[in-house]
């Protein structure tokens, strides 16, 4: 039997949930959580140890962490590493993606993980490691755990393995030369595609040329003493009763708040509504997360010309980036309205 | 978001611990936050001092709001 070594965060490690986020690395030898889940789903390969640190502790440690996981996995032997699933969980598919790496930079073993599309792992990191296509969220552990064990068993038995759109993972970027059956030559192809473009039917190209989105620099502020700045937030901070009732995860709804008459934002007047990192200090304090306190005091200082009369608010945790477009075009128009001269936009 | 906003040619900075997630996503203008619970905090500091520590990450954020860049920049 191969053997495998799992990478999981603090909440699927049974640890805790936001308030442990900042829990250090440890290393077990008796299978924790979900690796129990993904070793079931193993025939050629044994996952023997699991290791979990917290979302915030890897990316924020991340130097400290790679180097007490890589100083582990040194003394350890083993032929594969997964990561995850990750589902739609930033942090986790962030940190997943840093752990991948950095085993797949310093071992000669395939690296498997599991994230959904929007997770802002896969643009970091599709291209170094094999992420595996995964639901939103974890009802779908099963499945991702399923897709990550066939994909891992079929690397154990040596078999061909086929192009990742097939074989259900991101693409990386790397090109192996392939013999289709029934083998047509390129010019045939090629005409057959041309063909296809001027009828305006639709064609599979065999090279993607992936398109950057690449958002033009806005032009800096002229007169920032003269400027109205707004502020904008994902961190979710609310007034305590949430009359939007924005929600705390899969955001669709934004709010707007009234704060021309506060110099900064009264604790327990305002509140974090944000499910998805541990409240204590943003309701202790919430111009920690929104900094009303330092911008009108910019004001006071005649740095800034003025803070705009309402701030704007959301929760990104879970939230499709189709929503947060759709909310941020609306702000959008808000802030045209209410002349706002530049943005600062808070995220957690 | 800080997309949209941009897009829309409103100059937008965007404060956040995880630069990295940011900048792969694509706004122009980027400070380093704190902590990912409190990226203009410092609850290990005294309150004056907290202030103080907030205010230098504001100040750099208008900073990048008058900056002229000519590409993508993570201010740290």
């Amino acid at each position: 039997m191969l053997k495998a070594i799992h990478y999981i965060n603090q909440f699927f490690g049974q640890i805790g949930g936001e308030d442990k986020a900042d829990y250090r690395p440890s290393f077990h030898t008796e299978l924790v959580g979900c690796s129990n889940i993904l070793n079931s789903l193993l025939s050629e390969i044994e996952i023997t140890h699991t290791i979990i640190c917290g979302d915030n502790y890897v990316n924020e440690h991340t130097e400290e962490a790679l180097s007490e996981i890589i100083g582990w996995l040194e003394k350890e032997e083993f032929d594969f590493f997964f990561a995850g699933p990750a589902f739609m969980a930033g942090r986790y598919g962030s940190g997943c993606g840093l752990i991948c790496k950095a085993v797949a930079n310093h071992f000669n073993v395939p690296v498997i993980t599991s994230m959904n599309e929007e997770n802002p792992g896969v643009e970091l990191f599709k291209k170094d490691i094999y992420i595996f296509k995964g639901g939103r969220k974890a009802t779908f552990m099963k499945q991702d755990a399923e897709k990550m064990a066939l994909f891992a068993d079929k690397i154990a038995r040596k078999e061909v393995l086929a192009p990742a759109v097939e074989e259900g993972y991101f693409g990386r970027g790397i090109r192996h030369q392939y013999f289709p059956k029934p083998s047509i030559p390129a010019h045939d192809r090629l005409f057959s595609m041309l063909m296809k473009k001027l009828k305006g039917e639709s064609f599979q190209t065999e090279l993607p040329i992936p398109e950057p989105d690449i958002v033009p620099i806005a032009s800096a502020v002229k007169d920032i003493t003269k400027a109205r700045i707004a502020l904008v937030t994902s961190g979710g901070i609310v007034p305590k009763e949430n009359p939007d009732r924005i929600q705390s995860a899969s955001a669709t709804i934004w709010g707007e708040y009234n704060v021309s008459q506060l110099d900064r934002l009264p604790a327990g007047d305002f509140v974090t509504i944000h499910a998805g990192y541990d409240s204590e200090a943003a309701n202790a304090d919430p111009n920690r997360v929104l900094p009303l306190d330092a911008l009108k005091y910019l004001v006071k200082e005649e740095k800034i010309g003025s803070v705009n009369d309402y701030y704007f608010a959301t929760v990104g945790t879970g939230t499709t980036q189709k929503e947060a477009s759709r909310m941020a075009l609306e702000i959008v128009e808000k802030l045209k309205e209410q002349a706002v001269d530049a943005v600062v936009l808070v995220t957690t | 978001m800080a997309k949209e906003i941009e897009k829309a040619g409103i100059p937008v900075v965007v404060i956040t611990n995880l630069t990295d997630i940011a900048a792969s996503i694509g706004p122009n203008r980027i400070v380093q936050g704190s902590s990912i619970p409190h990226p203009l905090g410092n609850p290990s500091l005294e309150k004056d001092q907290e202030f103080e520590f907030r205010l230098a990450i504001v100040k750099k954020a208008i900073l990048a709001l008058t900056d002229d860049i000519q590409k993508q920049t993570v201010f740290e």
